[in-house]
């Protein structure tokens, strides 16, 4: 590159992030089944976990199951993992997005540990969660997630966990 | 003794999450738990592979562990997760049940501590393994304070 390049209009970056994000999401069943939305702020993500009645453990409370709230913040871990990992490739277009809305998915990377620390029971109601890369490798990765419900100073579960990062196609370095 | 098993079986099945993830308790008593969840494509985390996502893992450890607590001779009245630690061996193999194995293997006045093993088919080779720590309630106290 010799001078700056033009600055590209803002709807164009705006669609080309949100397909990639969109197109991550939607690989993944799971996902969807627990109603696992992202908002997505430029590159920070927040996972939103709308509240269903599927996702109570314990119904005298009542209050979010636990395998619910670690399967939360393992699919907010990874999706931001991920996002941060093909983020150049996104912005740069050697990862198409229109190839990836039509199914041709980047491998996510694989969890090795997850660690949750449940810190007050989850309420009856919508949660989030977001998701810091403490050192992304090449190979391995590593990542905390605290979740929260009304009160952001008040997280319900934290966890950390350690991810096996997919090989890159097209690698140069 | 098998109040206790009947109890804590019933309590299972009142589970949302665990019913809404078609989870069965097979085997349950003397601080030790089984629960199968036959493969489901909701379950999926990979579309391409088909493999069961991580997460589906931890919520069949996660209730394994506290019905085994549940199933102590001790008689805990009730039980909540204080924190869990999942290694994940191998994806397991699509198509086929997980089922979650888990021993509470010391219960003090507050706390319970529990391991766990997941496997599929290939029952020597296991998917995930898990250890946790529990609350113990009795009759008031600890749990209710930790609900707050």
């Amino acid at each position: 590159m010799n001078a700056r390049a033009k600055a590209e209009p803002a709807q164009l970056v705006k669609q080309r992030r949100d397909a990639a994000l969109a197109a991550l999401v939607e690989g993944v069943p799971y996902i969807r089944f627990l109603g696992i939305k992202f908002d997505r702020h430029g590159d920070e993500l927040t996972g939103v976990l709308r509240f269903d009645d599927k996702l109570i453990g314990n119904p005298f409370l009542p209050a979010l199951h636990g395998g619910a709230t670690a399967a939360f913040m393992e699919v907010t871990s990874i999706i931001t993992l991920s996002m941060a990992h093909l983020w150049k490739d996104i912005e740069s277009g050697v990862i198409d997005t229109q190839l990836m809305q039509q199914g041709e998915l980047p491998r996510l990377p694989k969890t090795i540990d997850f660690t949750v620390d449940y810190l007050r029971s989850g309420l009856p109601r919508d949660a989030y969660a977001r998701a810091t890369v403490a050192r992304a490798g090449r190979r391995y990765a590593s990542v905390q997630v605290k979740a929260w419900q009304d009160n952001r100073d008040k997280p319900f579960a934290q966890a950390s966990g350690h991810f096996l990062m997919p090989g890159r196609e097209n690698e140069h370095d | 003794m098998a109040d206790q098993a009947k109890m804590a079986r019933q309590f299972i099945q009142a589970i949302p999450h665990a019913k809404a993830l078609g989870m069965k308790l097979t085997e349950i008593g003397n601080g030790r738990a089984t629960i199968s969840m036959p493969y489901a494509d909701h379950l999926v985390g990979d579309l391409k592979t088909g493999v069961i996502h991580g997460g589906a893992v931890s919520a069949v450890m996660d209730t394994c562990c506290g019905a085994a607590v549940m199933s102590h001779p001790s008689s805990p009245t009730g039980t909540a997760t204080i924190d869990l630690r999942i290694d994940y061996m191998r994806s397991a193999t699509p198509g086929q049940t997980v089922t979650a194995h888990a021993t509470c293997y010391h219960v003090g006045r507050s706390v319970a501590f529990v391991r766990a093993t997941a496997t599929d088919d290939d029952t020597g080779n296991p998917v995930a393994t898990a250890s946790g720590a529990f609350t113990v309630e009795n009759r008031s106290g600890a749990f209710k304070e930790k609900c707050k």
